[in-house]
């Protein structure tokens, strides 16, 4: 379908004074946001501070002085350390590893690049539950590793293993923007800079990077709240966060309130990190490319970094995806040379496809609005409600899953427990990487284009329907597609809140593994790890075809 | 123009999901039949015990139709078709909801008076101890708590085990000598095992068991066999999967573990060099349980009591001590499992185990000694 987008919007800019310089004067006054936007972003933000709200409401039952003894306690900032070292390396390696890959995969001439643009994002479908597994299986003392090639590897427990574990599942939010991010640019602006005498390393710091800030820091922001709300990676590998320490309120004292707690300091490092961020990466919108791509840019030649490039790609690969792919498979082998039955799970493929399916495509709807006003307006307002919705995703699932629990059964009785409930957990989950997606392909558009479109006479709703709607097609496939993979792998929310006895291929996997049935979890995992591939392939091949 | 095309196609392709969604939850939720008429005969068959109850004569007079939901934080391999062989034998239609055992606990305190479970089947009397103290549970018919041992019932009445498991130390077989096994959890603090061990401090069933040794042995010595173990190296692992898995690749030489586990992998890899060790007579030979309790807030409980019945029923005891995933403790008095000890071999201590304020006391101590952080 969006084969035609770009034509589109070359219509559009083609029809545009084509000045040498374009002043960045006006860009930001796209007068007047339409109401059919700041409505439904008001009504999804306030929908996304309900597991905050939840969290209140249980904190309270907590008489002060306790909640002053908890938050000051030395265990409590512990925690709150640890939660930061890990989010914060982790996003840096992130950054160090998915920026370059990006533009590996998408701008230089890789050998197989095509190949590599789609298979290096795919550890993101490793749910981290099964690839820390499959780690520890591999690379613990005695494991796979020291069984088959006689080496011992570094341990896989710890700091290490945990920051290991989480850059390599979780790397790629970062390269995925930061891939839209390339395609999204004018190369006509590389080319000036090469044809004004510099050469291709320094147009890449001074031309394409700053380019690329704003994508790279919202797939940053994305890589870091998730570590804050992982618990698969850092119970496996035995590195205590923040939510780990909540996890065993619940399970060991069966006791809500000090996890409530802790679930809302959690909330306040979310704060702080977001407002970091919001400094580090003050995004140019509009500053850069009016047009949008216009053309495909051409492939920069690697020559001799070639063969070293596809070694980089194809060791990510062996890491990220081959490891625990074939710990799987291997699980499989040796359960049916055991004579274990196997049931092909199709069933819960269908209902995860389904879940999922409908988690994307809701995200991206209640991403839409959020994201046009927030890049269109320089309202405070439109900030703080793109903010709000990181609310959901930087807590743990079962936080998420309990509030929703909470306010569903209370003021949502007739939808309790429905398929309705957990599209919309899954929302509440993962709205910003929907609307951080749309966000960054709305950003690298300028606003002019709108601003022409309204000087030609289209009204506002028409312009809104007509021009900005197909400039974040590239953005909503995006996200889509990112929430869509990790809806598919979550956990808590799916096991609490889904119709009875609708499973899924996660909550078979978890499961399974749970109770050590690793063949039996061994199909569900794979099927996943497909099911999960198919938007990042589809998204790669539309764009080819775009070219 | 062509974009009016695409959106139509978006819109095509999510209004024919959405109909897939209606169509799916339709099949998903079968129109309840009545049943019920069954009723009569099905109680005489699977409860034998029912006569001899006295105070639950009203109850069993009451037409117990159905359809029941139980909340599980029993796994559907081991269950399911425990509940499938329910309706079949009573006609009692049951839905099930499986998660992890304290995330249901917590969900049904949550749902408060509206939640739909009528029956809680959790791994751990920790959480069934929880949801009593929170007044979630309704005390259970003297019928059926008279068929079970003591030391496997709630003290108030409101939950009953239906299966134990008991705390062992799995050992590799290639490294470790039967005969320098120790004969009390409380000798792994001897340098001999240092840099051997393997436990899981944030396991529920290993903190139920410090529990036990601070009520039985006391504070100081709880504290110091904990001291002890951490200064001998003890290795900290996820779970008791993780801890016989670390086993068997060698990771560890033995580990602080529940008798089930080993099962498992010996199903899925025959020379998996792994073996029990029980500890008769010592603390460290505790008997878990996994039990049920009915909520308060049910309008089934009829329906939902005759599926406590027939979780403790002669037939699915001795299935739950044979069959090859579980092979767990029977609870009901007089049935035993071939594969394992029987009870008195184990003589496991007696300990309370739903006693909360003494969970929280354990997870404290935990954390002090620096085992969980």
């Amino acid at each position: 379908m969006s084969s035609e987008a770009p034509s589109t919007s070359d219509q559009l800019t083609r029809q545009l004074p084509d000045g040498p310089a374009r002043p960045r004067v006006g860009s930001r006054r796209v007068a007047g946001v339409h109401p059919a936007i700041w409505v439904p972003s008001l009504v999804v933000a306030t929908a996304m501070l309900l597991p905050a709200i939840y969290l209140v409401v249980a904190t309270a039952d907590l008489p002060l002085a306790r909640i002053v003894e908890i938050a000051t306690d030395g265990q409590t900032l512990r925690l709150a350390g640890r939660t930061l070292l890990l989010g914060t390396s982790v996003t840096l390696a992130c950054l160090v590893l998915g920026v370059p890959l990006a533009w590996l995969t998408v701008r230089s001439d890789l050998p197989a690049r095509r190949f590599f643009a789609i298979a290096t994002g795919l550890p993101l479908v490793i749910p981290t539950f099964v690839g820390a597994f499959a780690l520890v299986a591999a690379f613990a003392r005695g494991g796979l590793i020291e069984e088959w090639f006689g080496l011992v590897p570094p341990s896989p427990y710890g700091f290490w293993g945990a920051f290991a574990a989480l850059t390599l599942f979780s790397f790629p939010y970062v390269l995925i923007t930061v891939q839209s991010g390339l395609r999204g640019i004018d190369p006509s602006l590389e080319e000036a800079s090469r044809l004004l005498g510099n050469g291709p390393v320094r147009t890449f710091f001074k031309v394409t990077l700053p380019q690329l800030r704003a994508s790279a820091a919202a797939g940053g922001l994305l890589v870091m709240l998730y570590v804050f709300s992982d618990f698969g990676a850092v119970s496996i590998l035995r590195y205590s966060t923040f939510t780990r320490g909540l996890f065993l309120q619940y399970r060991s004292a069966f006791d809500r309130s000090p996890a409530a707690l802790l679930g809302l300091l959690l909330v306040g490092l979310t704060v702080a990190v977001i407002v970091f961020e919001a400094r580090v990466a003050r995004d140019r919108g509009g500053q850069f490319g009016a047009r949008g791509p216009t053309r495909p840019a051409p492939a920069v030649p690697l020559r001799a970094w070639r063969w070293p490039a596809v070694g980089l790609c194809v060791l990510v690969l062996l890491v990220g995806l081959v490891t625990p792919v074939t710990v799987i498979v291997f699980w499989l082998v040796r359960g049916v040379a055991a004579g274990e039955q196997l049931n092909v799970a199709l069933g819960p493929a269908w209902r995860s496809i389904l879940s999922a399916g409908l988690g994307a495509l809701a995200a991206v709807a209640a991403a839409l609005p959020i994201a046009i006003w927030s890049s269109r307006s320089s309202s405070r307002v439109a900030r703080l409600v793109e903010r709000a919705a990181f609310t959901g995703y930087a807590l743990p699932g079962i936080v998420v899953a309990l509030a929703l629990v909470f306010f569903g059964i209370r003021l949502a009785t007739p939808l309790y427990q429905t398929l309705a409930m957990l599209v919309f957990a899954y929302v509440v989950l993962f709205l910003p990487q929907a609307v951080g997606a749309i966000r960054t392909s709305l950003i690298q558009v300028n606003p002019n284009v709108e601003a022409a479109a309204r000087v030609l006479g289209s009204d506002r709703l028409a312009t809104l329907r007509r021009v900005t709607l197909p400039l974040a097609r590239r953005g909503a496939l995006a996200g889509g597609a990112l929430v869509f993979l990790t809806a598919l792998k979550e956990l808590p929310a799916t096991l609490l809140l889904a119709p009875t006895g609708f499973d899924t291929l996660s909550t078979r996997v978890w499961s399974a593994t749970e109770e050590a049935f690793y063949t039996r979890a061994s199909v569900p995992a794979l099927l996943l790890i497909l099911l999960g591939s198919v938007p990042l392939a589809v998204a790669m091949i539309r764009e080819r075809r775009e070219r | 123009m062509r974009e009016i095309i695409t959106r139509g196609r978006i819109a095509a392709a999510i209004a024919a999901l959405s109909l897939l969604a209606v169509a799916c939850g339709a099949e998903e939720d079968p129109a309840t039949e009545p049943d019920a008429a069954v009723d009569d005969t099905v109680a005489e068959d699977t409860d034998p015990a029912d006569d001899v109850g006295e105070e639950d004569t009203g109850e069993a007079e009451v037409t117990a139709d159905g359809p029941i939901t139980v909340y599980s934080g029993r796994n559907e391999d081991f269950v399911g078709f425990i509940f499938d062989d329910f309706e079949t034998a009573t006609g009692i239609e049951v839905e099930v909801r499986y998660g992890d055992t304290a995330e249901l606990a917590a969900t049904i305190v949550e749902e408060g008076d509206a939640s739909p479970a009528d029956v809680y089947f959790g791994q751990d009397a920790g959480a069934l101890g929880a949801l009593q103290d929170l007044g979630r549970l309704t005390a259970l018919p003297q019928d059926i708590l008279d068929t079970v041992e003591p030391t496997f019932r709630s003290r108030e009445g409101q939950w009953t085990g239906t299966t134990g498991r008991v705390r062992v130390l799995a050992y590799n077989t290639d490294l470790v000598e039967p005969a320098e096994l120790p004969d009390s959890i409380l000798d792994l603090t001897d340098p001999q095992w240092e840099g051997r061990v393997g436990w899981a401090p944030t396991n529920g069933s290993f903190q139920a068991f410090v529990t036990a040794l601070r009520v039985s042995e006391g504070e100081q010595v709880a504290r110091e066999w904990l001291e002890g173990m951490i200064a001998n190296g003890a290795a900290e692992f996820q779970n008791n999967t993780a801890i016989v898995e670390g086993i068997g690749r060698g990771e560890v030489e033995i580990g602080i573990t529940n008798h089930y586990y080993l099962f498992r992998f010996q199903a899925e890899d025959p020379d998996f060099p792994v073996a029990n060790h029980f500890l008769p007579g010592d603390i460290g030979g505790l008997v878990n349980i996994a039990g049920v309790g009915v909520l308060a807030s049910s309008d089934q409980q009829p329906a939902a009591f005759e599926l406590v019945r027939y979780l403790l029923s002669e037939d699915v005891q001795v299935f739950f001590g044979r069959n090859a995933d579980t092979v767990e403790f029977p609870v009901v008095a007089g049935v035993d499992s071939p594969e394992l000890p029987t009870l008195e071999e184990i003589d496991p201590p007696d300990v309370d185990l739903s006693n909360l304020e003494d969970l929280q006391g354990t997870l404290q101590l935990l954390q002090e000694v620096g085992a969980v952080s």
